[in-house]
């Protein structure tokens, strides 16, 4: 146990230290977006490992990042007070419609498409809306003039890394959290059987409803990130059915069932993303999605547990066996 | 009170009333699909994206007469149907019911992204003009009633071959129960390509239906895929008879909101009747309570 914290130790001190010493900035965008999608994919994991399949996050997600800037535009608020509004209303949402699919039983299949259309509504009311949040072309935070702490805007790519990694920090925090909780078997008895877990005692809809509300909310804080790091937001990149999906597969992907699987996952999707886009340019355009496309499926035939997943499997299994 | 009942609402309540055709259509295929298989394709929009650029092609680009171009339109999509099945479904019949939705969910992302890698992101259509019809001060799109006809014709086509035909009858025996007729010395496999390429079939015709009214683009599927999810659940997945009831129901609040404000306010307006319903009725517009 204590070689593990050492182990823990010295590779946060080092993740903590890189910005200070490897100063490239391409190489911190990509490692900023890679902490910042982390987190959000985890968020998704946090509820999609009890069989809670979502996708409607992307309708999370577009609701931090969105809430955040129009409040900041419009309202002049400060995002230290706008993203705790965002998390609210995200949780809000969430709440609408997660209660009548909990309180009825909408589960498995059902849920997900429930889900999912919310995610298609979200993205309508953003384009919709076109005259407050510029439509499908897409929203931009007024800028200050430099680095300003109250509008949570910074011009250099170290606070971002170093901001992005504590988020994702406490994400993983969270993650084990609630695997260490109550609330964990609770899930797990009632991702087998609902019936089985109501009689044994278990409140089946507030457990559920208490475990999206978290995962809602977290996916929100990224969207927020999201936003106040790239300055720039679009129906597209934030919200709707894709990104949904695109949570759904960097989770599975690299395992959801383990803690460090979501961000398997997206260092391999960013990864792939960029590097396409390096390699081949705008012709790369559409290729990324549709090797996700072909992988995601390939995965969930061959590999469901996942690249992290599968791996630890095999590196325990001799020894207990 | 009187200016309630205008001449523009009984337009929007007809127009709703063809535009549910079409969605009956999207939502039977589904239903079909789910309720033989078991199986929820996420793609279903995206089958009839690609639908909507074969005809594109077959009619617009190869320039086949119209008689040609849109069977060859569904057999292409009843043949991806099939494909879907095969490769994709197939092997996870025995997997976990979730992890099939996201391999389609996964189809999903793939077609989507071949459409803008293979055809580009442009709006194409087919640059037919249809006439108007105009009753009275109302104004309808031939097209509109065109689809809404060929929709009932579709609908009334499966019917009759699931009701008529001894294929029929083992499909509609399958969904019934699973277990019992694999021991009745029925090949579950060949019923499962059947179906499949029937539900890929409606989706080709959806897909004939619907490039008449609208352009079509890559991501043309996200603008009534949700909203055929929200119905096949709102009518009780599996349940015809209620994806046909919600369908014109959601039409109605689609259009009728239209009429009011953005067709996307009415999408948000039928999405809040939806999660109402979830608790008035959340097996289903047809179900009984128990």
């Amino acid at each position: 146990m204590n070689a593990r914290n050492l182990l823990l130790g010295i590779v946060a001190a080092a993740l903590i230290a890189l910005p200070f010493v490897y100063r490239q900035p391409y190489h911190l965008h990509v490692m900023v977006l890679i902490l910042i999608w982390s987190f959000a994919y985890t968020s998704w994991s946090v509820m999609g490992r009890f069989g809670l399949v979502s996708l409607g996050h992307g309708g999370f997600m577009g609701v931090g990042a969105y809430v955040t800037a129009l409040l900041w535009n419009h309202l002049g608020v400060s995002p230290w007070i706008g993203i705790p509004l965002a998390l609210l209303a995200a949780g809000a949402l969430a709440l609408v419609v997660a209660y009548p699919c909990f309180r009825f039983r909408i589960i498995g299949h059902y849920f997900a498409l429930v889900t999912l259309a919310l995610s298609g509504i979200v993205l309508q009311v953003i384009t919709a809306t076109r005259d407050q949040t510029g439509g499908s072309l897409g929203y931009t935070p007024e800028r200050t003039k430099g680095s300003l702490l109250v509008a949570l805007q910074f011009d250099d790519k170290e606070t971002w890394y170093l901001i992005a990694l504590a988020v994702w920090a406490a994400g993983l925090v969270i993650w084990y959290w609630v695997d260490r909780s109550m609330m964990r078997y609770a899930m797990e008895a009632i991702s087998e059987d609902e019936d089985a877990a109501a009689a044994a005692g278990i409140n089946v809809t507030a457990e559920k409803l208490k475990i999206t509300l978290l995962s809602a909310v977290m996916t929100a804080l990224a969207g927020a990130l999201y936003c106040q790091y790239q300055m720039f937001i679009s129906p597209d990149t934030v919200s709707g059915i894709s990104v949904s999906l695109q949570m759904v597969f960097a989770a599975v992907v690299g395992g959801i069932y383990v803690a460090l699987g979501p961000t398997v996952g997206a260092i391999i999707t960013i990864m792939l993303a960029e590097g396409l886009r390096i390699g081949f340019g705008t012709q790369a355009v559409g290729w990324d999605n549709l090797i996700y496309g072909v992988l995601l499926v390939l995965f969930i035939i061959f590999l469901p547990k996942g690249i992290l997943g599968s791996l630890l499997e095999r590196m325990r299994a001799p020894g207990k066996s | 009170m009187f200016e309630f009942f205008d001449v523009y609402l009984l337009e929007a309540v007809i127009s709703g009333i063809l535009l549910g055709g079409v969605l009956a259509l999207i939502a039977l295929g589904l239903n079909l699909i789910f309720g033989v298989i078991d199986v929820v394709w996420i793609c279903y929009a995206e089958l009839i994206m690609i639908g909507m650029y074969g005809l594109y092609y077959f009619y617009s680009v190869y320039g086949l007469p119209m008689w040609i171009a849109a069977p060859a339109c569904i057999a292409l999509v009843a043949v991806l149907g099939l494909l879907l099945h095969y490769i994709v479904i197939q092997p996870l019949l025995d997997a976990a019911p979730i992890n099939q939705l996201l391999a389609t969910g996964g189809v999903l992302f793939f077609l989507q992204s071949f459409a803008t890698v293979a055809f580009g992101i442009d709006f194409r259509n087919l640059g037919i003009r249809l006439p108007v019809l105009a009753i009275g001060e109302m104004h309808f799109s031939f097209a509109r009633l065109l689809a809404f006809l060929a929709a009932l014709a579709g609908m009334v086509v499966i019917y009759l071959f699931m009701t008529r035909t001894y294929i029929g009858t083992a499909i509609r025996a399958i969904s019934q129960d699973r277990q019992i007729m694999v021991l009745m010395g029925v090949d579950t496999k060949r019923l499962y390509l059947v179906t499949s390429a029937l539900g890929g079939a409606l989706a080709g015709l959806a897909a004939c239906l619907l490039v008449l009214q609208y352009d079509v683009h890559p991501f043309v599927g996200l603008s009534f895929g949700p909203i055929t999810f929200l119905i096949v659940v709102l009518g009780g997945l599996g349940n015809f008879i209620g994806g046909f009831v919600a369908a014109f129901v959601f039409a109605e609040i689609i259009s009728l909101g239209g009429l009011y404000s953005d067709l996307e306010w009415g999408y948000v307006l039928a999405f809040a009747f939806f999660i109402l319903m979830m608790f008035a009725r959340p097996q289903g517009l047809l179900a009984r309570r128990s």
